[in-house]
């Protein structure tokens, strides 16, 4: 029974195709770097420049013990105890953003009032001194302490990476094999043998469709585990939202790659298509952010389409049936694509 | 010299009948923008044939081929491959031949194997991976990817690929260009092979030597046209006288050319910028038996008819004019001398 069917699947054409085009992507050592270690990369690099640090804790200066002591009571301080010269002076480099001088019985604090942090240890040391020589509170407060994940520039710029990712590994892993193909004669040998044309595409198309499962458990799964990145939506409308943006950008890639004789030439044409999307789509920051009157194409670009609908999906939890307008760009960029570069696809 | 061919297409007793033949075509024209690349061509192949298309770059052998495989769509004319029309039986037609095209490079990053599992997948029926690789003799290159494999070695692997539909009707194109001699003689014994197993053969080259050594018929063809069609012993002994005398001669330097008109290549700077030495080719082709002569740089070339009367009076007639043979030698026509005399040309000058 198992032989027979191994034998089955051994001579189905459209089984043959999809394990050739998923042996030829794996073996080729760079298209692996690009499809699994960059968007890990670059979500390693941007995680840990925009990660939530603990508040500071600002460097002060003090002239005499009892004023260190009092400073040093905040945890929000770190208190040295020096003279006014040489205060003076650590001010000036930057060691110190506040220097607390006792004249008298009174305190003068000198600070640069436009440097955020040293405002922040002016209000600091004064609440620590005032305390130390024994003011009460009139009202009593309590603070409680909230880290939201989702709100973290971690969490919106992950969708904007599985978003470009899905775009990059669509359209290059279509374009470039297709035009490459065309220009060895090898699509033209596939034509001379029996072989049904519509399985030549669909064995992309699913050999496609298992990278990406690959590729998205992998990148998800590290956000996850790494930066605890939120999935607040339904798990199976994200990858059924995957899968639709991958079919989108096979399709584009299909376009671009249907015509194209060399790989200059297709190449250039991937990124003529690309290029907009990287810049407008709002990967690494809100698409909104453009002007109003640039804002309908930015809307109606396949890739603002595709993250809108995944960060709606992973940060705020939107399912897919309220996202009737992203869905519909999507689908419409999928069908028109495809459908054209069918009627003008070259074997030759 | 014109109507050679035509005599070759009526006279012509190795011409299937109709109803046994694996390829019939009528008429067939193809342009490319301003170029006529096949101009009326009619043909038929008979089943078990070994046939050759054979002519210089750009005489439209490729093209002729490829509206023969379906690739290509004539203008004009009809094809009809085993009793079946492209237009009506293309699924049925690609089941059942096999095609090796020019240039086909297969992926790098597969195996032998693999390749060959590809496209044993897209036929119906057919000969086992196993056996296709065999009959290729790539067993010891099974598992190696095909981009470490030499040009003969991917030469094989494309045939075994044309080979796995186990097909009635085979298309080779060009498949020795650019192999070493040893690789171009382990393609013909495998062509051979196929040969021997039945089946119908239908290859171009522009090689005179693989038509003569693999080929039962052969059309030449020339600017879109055939201008000549028969078997390549024909061919030759029709086309030809049965031998060809060349020679190259140094000697006298005659300084002033005009003191003998009918001389031909007159005085002339070989390679080596000697003045060569002129021949008065009009006394050679007084000598019976000499039917023509021509220059191919600075070599003469005569066909002879009665060699062994001839060549005493060649030897003599050169002696009369003071000239040393620096080179001679003779050899029977071949269908590279067939070709010379059909067009003027070499075919390798194209």
């Amino acid at each position: 029974m198992s032989s027979s069917r191994k034998m089955s699947f051994e001579y189905s054409s459209l089984f043959q195709l999809t394990v050739t085009r998923m042996k030829l992507t794996l073996r080729e050592p760079e298209a692996i770097f690009w499809i699994f270690g960059f968007p890990i990369l670059l979500a390693i690099g941007l995680g840990i420049a925009f990660r939530n640090r603990p508040a500071d804790v600002l460097p002060v200066g003090a002239t005499t013990e009892q004023l260190t002591q009092a400073l040093a009571a905040d945890k929000g301080l770190k208190a040295t105890e020096m003279d006014e010269s040489a205060g003076t002076h650590a001010l000036a480099v930057g060691t110190i953003v506040l220097l607390a001088e006792q004249r008298g019985e009174g305190v003068v604090y000198r600070y640069d009032n436009t440097n955020p942090d040293a405002r922040t240890a002016r209000m600091l040391a004064d609440r620590a001194i005032e305390v130390a020589a024994g003011r009460k509170d009139v009202v009593t407060a309590e603070n409680e302490l909230v880290h939201e994940t989702g709100s973290r520039y971690i969490d919106f710029v992950v969708p904007g990476l599985l978003g470009m990712n899905l775009m990059g590994s669509a359209m290059w892993g279509l374009g470039f094999s297709i035009v490459d193909g065309r220009q060895k004669k090898l699509l033209k040998r596939m034509v001379a043998s029996p072989m049904p044309k519509w399985q030549f595409l669909a064995g992309y198309l699913l050999s496609r469709l298992v990278m990406l499962a690959i590729e998205v458990v992998v990148f998800l799964g590290f956000a996850k585990l790494v930066f605890g990145v939120p999935f607040r939506g339904p798990l199976w409308e994200l990858a059924l939202l995957c899968v639709l943006v991958s079919l989108v950008f096979a399709a584009l890639g299909l376009l671009v790659a249907s015509r194209a004789k060399t790989m200059e030439a297709v190449s250039g044409l991937m990124n003529l298509v690309m290029m907009p999307m990287w810049i407008l789509s709002g990967i690494f920051f809100s698409a909104s952010r453009f002007p109003a009157i640039i804002q309908p194409l930015v809307h109606a670009l396949p890739l603002t389409a595709a993250i809108d609908a995944i960060r709606g999906n992973m940060l705020q939890g939107v399912q897919l049936g309220q996202l009737t307008l992203q869905m519909g760009i999507l689908l419409a960029w999928f069908v028109v694509p495809f459908a054209v570069s069918l009627r003008i696809f070259r074997w030759r | 010299m014109g109507n050679v061919g035509d005599h070759a297409l009526a006279e012509n007793s190795h011409a299937p009948d109709g109803a046994g033949a694996a390829l019939r075509i009528r008429g067939l024209k193809k342009a490319f923008a301003d170029v006529q690349a096949v101009d009326g061509i009619d043909l038929e192949v008979a089943k078990g044939e070994c046939f050759g298309l054979l002519g210089p770059n750009g005489a439209g052998k490729t093209t002729t081929i490829e509206i023969c495989e379906g690739l290509t769509e004539p203008d004009e004319g009809t094809v009809e491959l085993l009793r079946l029309k492209w237009r009506t039986d293309a699924d049925e037609l690609r089941q059942r031949i096999g095609i090796q095209l020019q240039e086909t490079q297969f992926p790098d990053k597969l195996t032998v194997e693999e390749t060959l599992r590809l496209f044993r997948s897209f036929y119906r029926r057919g000969i086992t991976v196993d056996e296709s690789i065999k009959l290729a003799q790539l067993e010891e290159k099974r598992r190696s990817r095909v981009g470490g494999l030499s040009g003969g070695q991917k030469q094989r692997l494309a045939m075994a690929t044309a080979l796995v539909g186990d097909p009635e009707l085979l298309f080779l194109d060009e498949p020795t260009t650019g192999l070493d001699p040893q690789a171009r003689r382990h393609l013909w014994d495998l062509v051979e092979e196929m040969k021997q197993a039945g089946r119908t053969i239908i290859l171009t080259t522009h090689y005179m030597d693989e038509a003569e050594q693999l080929c039962d018929r052969v059309a030449i063809m020339d600017h879109g046209k055939v201008i000549a069609l028969d078997t390549p012993k024909e061919l030759i002994a029709t086309v030809c006288s049965e031998d060809i005398v060349e020679f190259a001669v140094s000697g006298r330097a005659t300084a002033d050319p005009s003191t003998s008109p009918a001389a031909a290549g007159s005085a002339q700077d070989d390679r080596e910028g000697r003045r060569l030495a002129v021949v008065d080719v009009e006394a050679l082709k007084k000598i019976p038996g000499v039917q023509s002569h021509r220059m191919d740089e600075s070599l003469h070339q005569l066909s002879v008819s009665e060699l062994h009367t001839a060549v005493p009076r060649i030897f003599a007639a050169l002696e009369a004019q003071g000239l040393h043979l620096s080179e001679f030698r003779t050899h029977s026509a071949t269908l590279e001398d067939v070709f010379v005399r059909l067009t003027g040309r070499n075919l390798r000058d194209e």
